[in-house]
């Protein structure tokens, strides 16, 4: 049935099958093997409970986390399964529930359903316009789908349909979205079935009243779930970072354990075998040698907490909390979407601050993939820029809108400036009448009207869309078409133009045109396309006119807007009588259609006269030009990958600051082989880096002594600043062996590289190119099915939420609505989180070392017995409650400087990029440092009780005081270190600190307390030696000594370290803290103007229209069957 | 439709300090004027400090006395020979003479010192019952199997106090002998031998099993003291208050040392005339050597001392406080000196820019 479940437990199998996956993981299992380690009488030199309460705890912690995680799966399936849907049942439609819709029903969608099975169209429908999640390309959010003639032909007929018994065979459940086949045997004759006819799971139906279906797959067998259900799981840099310092610490200990065994059996062999009339070796042990074997593994009992057992659990407990804060943000919220930020994956944050290299995409991401009639040059006069009397520009304001109320068909929306075009609308100038019915005619939007007088369009294209309603706004009105008729209303009157043929656009051609037959009778040509095309189809006649509108064009085209030139031309009947012929010839022709269709359409398209030209603006998201400045300046280079053509990418590129009109050159690799790519790229690294061609370049030498074994490409600097624009085509061949280390040399040295024309496995293929050979952190954000690859290459995935398509949502790390909210997500939040998680880190190392090591120490006095510096229960306590709070406090509170400074200074970015505040070299410190403290905690004690007491004469130098001394010194030095790295002292800070402080010492009585030790009194042996030891001189001033010791190195070292190792961040946080005092009014930055000369974009989907679509008729009948059905539903 | 179809806003976050990461907070900023000032403020506070500590360790009066025997180092070593090899060895006595010539100051404290005695061994720490020492009778019969091998004796009786400590009491006993007048008669000086131990070690966790029949030697029926004490537990002393598990001496051992080398308290003297301190003559102390440390390279040794308002002697705080405040000092001056040179290096940088 269509049951999902994506949920893992029940109530019943949770316990067991939860503990089974933690145990999985290297290090419960490390302290599982350590607790049966603790079980064996002979070497255990600590109680069982030191090892069991911290692990109940920390698995219980990671228990709790599933728990949720998989009570919200829950809740989700149930909802989805829970969803109802009308199904086929004995000859009537029947409501009933999503989950028992099972293979081989019949079902009925209607429209704004969504689908949740992989249903086969079926039954009716013609054309159904089908809004998908999983779009295909950005820029075709619509996908048509069509059912089968055999059985579209029988309507919403439930008697029809209930008879209906034909046998459909087809593949096994797959992923692939793309692709689908399989027979349908119905009636003795075979259908061909391919994924044009079939209604995936995660679509939704639109423009399509009903349809019924046939479910072919359901449940887990669907396209969507097959796809989601392989998470890779993604590791964070820090991750595989401490992975590694686990494993060293491990040999650490080792090797430690090693040392005292040795050091053990020489004191038993010197002093132990004399000191047996007081302790007689245990009967197992008949040398030292035996005894020294025993002590090792006490030893690695004792020393255990080396390895920090709340290590993995408090590292996820902090990255949960920072994904809580993204979730949160209100300053990544979109209202108008009601969509906030998300994080996804709760294990990637701190990766998000040393982002060296953002793939994104364009169309959604960069750009809103709205396309606004902004100018547009009529008859060698341009419309669009506001003038006022001196003729200089002036800045538009909304309230300056044209209003177009004399127009009851206006698009409300839509919104233009110039007075001037409106006058010459309604003066009546031919040529703009003529300009903007050629519009409203040459297209194939479709339209739709549920409400007399609403107009929807639904375009291929969104610049198409934009053209036909900006010629709606101005009173052409494109109204309803059959594939024989275009309705316009023209100035108020309504006329039908018949609909002749549609030229329809393709990549060569580069313009469409159709032909009509006015109502006078007359048969005009009316063309569209790309002006580099248009120019040469002109009639000589219109030279002169070209040269102004070219002039224009370049107006256009340097303030980034995509152009196309609008041209017509009256036919004589004979001639079109003639060349229709050949057109009904070409196009039934059955090989090489495509060819012969292109000649006959070039015998017409020529002659043509010139309109005029048309400029749309690709709007850009907000925000996103200073998006890209900002992240360019915290130095991370931004690569577009988009399926779109060079033209439009690179505009885009312009606009949005990736190039910039300041760069020394910009190259373009066009090659269409191997070699020429190959050679292109080097002429390209030979302007950059012109030693780079040497032997004698330390990057050449360094590639050709490793050759084929993974490595890092050394980082090389240009000698200015370069672009790069790559196709999709010359990009397979530069993908391709050695050429891509070529490639990856000339990418890398340029401040922006485009690649335009890609396909999803490029996207993938870029990613994985630069993640190989660089050693740093990738993230690619998307919107679009396309990016869904790229998204799960990377190792951030990003992924624009609220859009028509939510697979790339679905499969990315971190999703929210607006491109420029990246800059906060990775300067604020992720450039947080990886400095609180490198404080943490280092902290936490620290304060493991500082507290394991003495044990180490205090071996070479008590004859390397593995006797433990502390009590039992300080050694339980420790991780999890003493020191848990602080360090959780200050990773999840602290901030260097706020959002604001952060955003200010992108510079403060580096040091994540470079990895620098936690490595192997600050772990080394850590453990110098955790060396040094543990040998001051140590010997100060020592020194301090040695043949000492206290001031009545009684013992202070006892076992239990010399713990309890030490102890709590160990807890105020780890206090005070923390509080030295806190940089931002919020209330809950001070609570925690102090707390942790105030819990010890509450926990000292309590645990010291005469009543917990007479009832236990072998569990709790210390009675009495908190009130003994703790108001002794010795016990402060050897604190006080020993705080001083630890602390005031740290300081210094903090103090000198700016100025011997001066860090360009440094400064910066210098001048904030100084900005911070004096305050000064934040810079204005001054938006720069983008002068200069670009060439042009033409303003086209870059797929096939849908001319053969509308002239095949078929809307004919669906627009019929719509009157038909809806007053009988009435 | 499902999905979306929810009320404007429902999804916002919440607008408030701790979600939004703008909790007011205090950002402290360690600069040059709190660092400097700060290590020369810690430095003079620790000179001054350990001056203090130096000075009064070094005001209090020690004498001491190796009287482990080795050979001809005392009068001793006749006793030390004679239990050379002999477990248990014989009983023997012998005594250490010596004389102030000034009043020892008091009150003086008797101790007992044992070096390279590892009461810090795992194994040797412990192996005691704790339960059976607070006086629980079930422990009493039970004795934890941590004991071993002082769990039961030969015959199969518990043995109580169980445990490697207790079996190794230390077992030597000391008087003091004051001669008024060169050549007089000594007289015994009062050897204040009650509240030595913690006043929670004697009342709280050791405790002596319920009386049988108001006698203790009842109460311990059935167990068998360790193998290596002459007499068991409940005839340590005749004080029905300090024998037992309570008795004084036994509470004391029983708290271990963290280090090979310990003190021990023995007994106060601050009775009758020597209230005041040792007043000057010549004294003798008479030992009886029972306790074996030569066979393990131990020492023991005798020691008068007194004692200041932070203890007994012991130099290392007060020195360690002058070195280190020494090494604040110097270091805050070096760290001045670096910040002045840098300091001016990175203003001209500041002025390139």
């Amino acid at each position: 049935n269509n049951t999902i479940k994506t949920s893992k437990y029940n109530a019943f199998n949770f316990l067991p099958l939860n503990l089974f996956e933690q145990f999985q993981r290297l290090a419960n299992a490390y302290f599982l093997i350590l607790l049966f380690l603790q079980l064996i009488p002979q070497i255990s030199s600590l109680p069982w409970y030191t090892t069991v309460i911290p692990l109940v705890v920390v698995l219980s912690i990671t228990g709790v986390k599933d728990a949720i995680d998989d009570m919200k799966r829950h809740q989700n399936d149930n909802q989805v399964n829970n969803r109802s849907v009308l199904r086929l049942v004995k000859g009537r439609m029947e409501e009933d529930k999503w989950m028992n819709v099972q293979v081989g029903d019949i079902i009925k969608l209607e429209n704004d359903q969504p689908v949740t099975v992989s249903t086969l169209g079926c039954g009716f429908f013609l054309v159904a316009w089908v809004g998908t999640r999983d779009s295909d390309s950005a820029s075709a959010a619509v996908l048509v789908k069509q059912a089968i003639t055999c059985t579209s032909d029988m309507k919403d007929n439930l008697d029809l349909l209930s008879a209906f018994d034909g046998e459909v065979s087809c593949e096994l459940p797959n992923n692939k979205l793309h692709r689908f086949t399989g027979i349908l045997s119905y009636k003795g004759k075979d259908y061909f079935l391919d994924h044009d006819k079939l209604l995936l799971r995660g679509c939704v139906i639109r423009n399509t009243d009903w349809c019924y279906g046939l479910v072919i797959y359901t449940g887990p067998d669907t396209k969507l779930m097959q796809n989601s259900g392989k998470y890779t799981f993604k590791q964070t840099h820090v991750d595989r970072l401490m992975n590694i310092l686990v494993l060293w610490i491990f040999l650490f200990l080792i090797v430690m354990c090693l040392m005292l065994a040795i050091g053990h059996g020489i004191w038993e062999n010197k002093i132990g075998y004399y000191f047996q009339i007081f302790l007689p070796w245990e009967n197992y042990v008949s040398s030292s040698f035996v005894s020294s074997l025993f002590i090792f593994w006490s030893y690695f009992i004792v020393l255990n907490t080396m390895v920090p057992i709340s290590l993995y659990v408090s590292v996820e407990l902090i990255r949960l909390g920072n994904s809580y804060y993204i979730n949160w943000d209100q300053k990544m919220f979109y209202a108008p979407k009601n969509t906030p930020a998300q994080a996804r994956t709760t294990t990637l944050n701190e990766e998000l601050g040393q982002v060296k290299y953002v793939f994104s995409d364009k169309t959604g991401t960069l750009t809103q993939n709205i396309m606004i009639f902004h100018k547009c040059s009529i008859n060698g006069t341009l419309y669009g820029d506001v003038i006022d009397k001196t003729g200089e520009k002036v800045a538009v304001s909304e309230k300056d809108k044209i209003d177009f109320a004399y127009n009851k068909l206006a698009d409300p929306k839509f919104s233009f400036y110039d007075k001037t075009l409106v006058e010459a609308v309604t003066k009546g100038d031919p040529w703009v009448h003529l300009f903007f019915l050629s519009l409203s005619l040459c297209h194939t939007v479709m339209s739709e009207e549920k409400v007399e007088g609403e107009l929807v369009y639904q375009a291929q294209s969104p610049d198409e869309g934009a053209l036909v309603t900006a010629a709606r706004n101005f009173g052409f009105v494109f109204r309803s078409r059959t594939s024989e008729t275009i309705t316009v209303v023209e100035m108020g009157e309504t006329r039908v133009y018949q609909l002749l043929a549609i030229l329809d656009f393709n990549n060569v051609r580069k313009r469409m045109s159709v032909i009509v037959r006015t109502p006078e009778n007359r048969v005009m040509l009316f063309c569209k396309g790309a002006d580099t095309i248009i120019c040469e189809l002109l009639h000589p006649a219109c030279i002169s006119l070209c040269d102004v509108t070219l002039e224009h064009l370049d107006d256009f085209a340097s303030e980034g807007l995509r152009t196309l030139m609008v041209a017509y031309r009256e036919l004589d009947n004979k001639f079109f009588r003639t060349w229709s012929v050949k057109h009904g010839e070409a196009c039934l022709s059955l090989d090489n259609r495509e060819k012969k269709l292109s000649i006959v359409y070039e015998e017409v398209e020529k002659d043509l006269m010139l309109l005029g030209a048309t400029a749309i603006e690709d709007k850009l998201q907000d925000g996103v030009p200073e998006t890209v400045m900002t992240l360019s300046k915290a130095k991370i280079k931004i690569w577009v990958l988009t399926g779109d053509k060079q033209e439009t990418a690179v505009n885009i590129a312009y606009s949005c600051n990736i190039f910039e009109d300041e760069m020394d050159e910009v190259f373009t690799v066009k090659g269409k082989d191997s070699e020429t790519v190959r050679q292109e790229l080097r002429k390209a690294r030979s302007k950059m880096k012109p030693d780079s061609l040497l032997d004698s370049d330390p990057v050449n030498i360094f590639l050709a002594k490793k050759h084929k074994a993974l490595f890092t490409m050394p980082e090389e600097v240009p000698n200015g600043s370069y672009g790069l624009v790559i196709n999709g085509y010359s990009l397979a061949h530069a993908l391709e062996g050695d050429v891509e280390l070529e490639l990856l040399r000339v990418a890398c040295m340029c401040k922006g590289v485009i690649c335009c024309r890609m396909t999803p496995l490029q996207k993938a293929q870029v990613v994985e190119l630069v993640k190989r050979y660089k050693k740093v952190v990738t993230l690619a954000i998307g919107d679009g099915a396309n990016d869904v690859s790229m998204i799960k290459a990377a190792h951030i995935g990003v992924g624009i939420s609220g859009q028509e398509g939510m697979q790339a949502m679905l499969n990315s790390d971190f999703a929210f609505s607006q491109f420029y909210y990246l800059q906060r997500l990775i300067l604020v939040h992720g450039r947080w989180s990886y400095n609180r998680m490198c404080k943490f880190l280092s902290y936490f190392f620290y304060k493991n070392f500082a507290f394991t090591l003495v044990h180490f120490w205090y071996a070479f006095f008590n004859g390397f017995s593995a006797q433990t510096v502390y009590d039992n229960w300080f050694i339980t306590c420790y991780n999890l409650i003493y020191t848990s709070l602080p360090v959780l406090g200050m990773s999840l509170f602290d901030q260097d400087v706020n959002d604001t400074w952060s955003l200010c200074f992108p510079e403060l970015y580096e040091p994540g990029q470079l990895n620098l505040y936690f490595n192997k070299k600050e772990f080394m410190k850590c453990l110098i440092h955790g060396i040094y403290s543990s040998l001051v905690l140590f010997f100060i004690p020592m020194g301090a009780v040695y043949n000492s007491e206290r001031s009545d004469g009684k013992e202070i130098s006892d076992y239990q005081s010399f713990s309890l001394i030490v102890q709590t010194s160990l807890i105020w030095v780890v206090t005070t270190q923390i509080a030295l790295k806190i940089t931002y002292w919020t209330v809950i800070s001070h609570f925690f600190i102090w707390g942790s402080l105030g819990i010890y010492f509450c926990l000292l009585f309590l645990l010291y307390s005469d009543g917990l030790c007479q009832m236990f009194p072998n569990v709790f042996q210390f009675p009495g030696v908190a009130r003994n030891t703790l108001n002794q001189p010795q016990m402060w001033l050897s604190i006080v000594l020993i705080v001083v010791l630890c602390m005031l190195p740290v300081i210094g070292y903090q103090f000198l370290k700016p100025l011997f190792w001066p860090v360009s961040v440094d400064k910066i946080l210098k001048r904030i803290h100084y900005c911070m005092k004096h305050p000064l009014p934040p810079p204005i930055r001054p938006r720069r103007r983008r002068p200069g000369l670009r060439r042009s974009a033409y303003a086209f989907s870059h797929q096939h229209g849908f001319g053969a679509l509308i002239t095949s008729g078929k809307t004919v009948k669906s627009k019929a069957l719509k009157k038909n059905s809806f007053p009988a539903k009435k | 439709m499902t999905w979306s179809a929810t009320a404007r806003g429902a999804h916002q976050p919440d607008n408030t300090a701790f979600t939004q990461q703008r909790l007011p907070a205090w950002q402290p900023l360690l600069s040059a004027s709190i660092t400097l000032p700060l290590f020369f403020c810690a430095g003079l506070a620790f000179i001054g400090l350990g001056l203090g500590l130096y000075y009064s360790s070094n005001g209090i009066v020690e004498l001491e006395h190796d009287y482990t025997g080795d050979a001809g180092s005392s009068n001793c070593s006749v006793c030390a020979a004679e239990g050379q090899g002999r477990a248990p060895p014989p009983p023997c006595s012998c005594a250490w003479y010596f004389s102030l010539h000034e009043l020892f100051p008091g009150p003086v404290y008797l101790y007992y010192e044992l070096s390279s005695f590892y009461q810090n061994n795992r194994r040797y720490g412990v192996s005691r019952d704790d339960a059976q020492l607070s006086g629980l009778p079930s422990a009493l019969r039970q004795p934890a199997n941590e004991c071993a091998p002082y769990q039961r004796s030969a015959t199969g009786l518990p043995i109580a106090p169980c445990g490697a400590i207790a079996n190794s009491l230390f077992n030597d006993t000391f008087s003091l002998w004051h001669q008024h007048q060169p050549a007089g008669p000594y007289v015994e000086v009062p050897l204040d031998r009650a509240a030595i131990a913690w006043w929670t070690d004697y009342h709280v966790k050791f405790r002596n099993p319920p009386l049988v029949n108001g006698s203790l030697a009842l109460a311990f029926r059935g167990t068998a003291p360790p193998p290596n004490w002459p007499r068991p537990v409940y005839e340590l002393s005749a004080d029905p208050n300090n024998t037992g598990f309570v008795n004084q001496d036994f509470v004391v051992w029983m708290r271990t040392a963290a280090l090979p080398t310990f003190r021990k308290l023995y007994a106060r003297i601050r009775q009758g005339d020597y209230s005041a301190g040792l007043p000057r003559g010549a004294y003798r102390v008479n030992i009886s050597y029972n306790y074996p440390v030569r066979a393990f390279g131990g020492h023991k040794l005798l020691i008068f001392s007194n004692i200041s308002w932070m203890g007994g002697k012991n130099p290392f705080l007060g020195i360690a406080y002058l070195v280190v405040g020494a090494l604040c000092i110097l270091v805050g001056f070096a760290m001045l000196v670096v910040y002045i040179r840098y300091q001016d290096q990175t203003d001209d940088d500041d002025d390139d820019e």
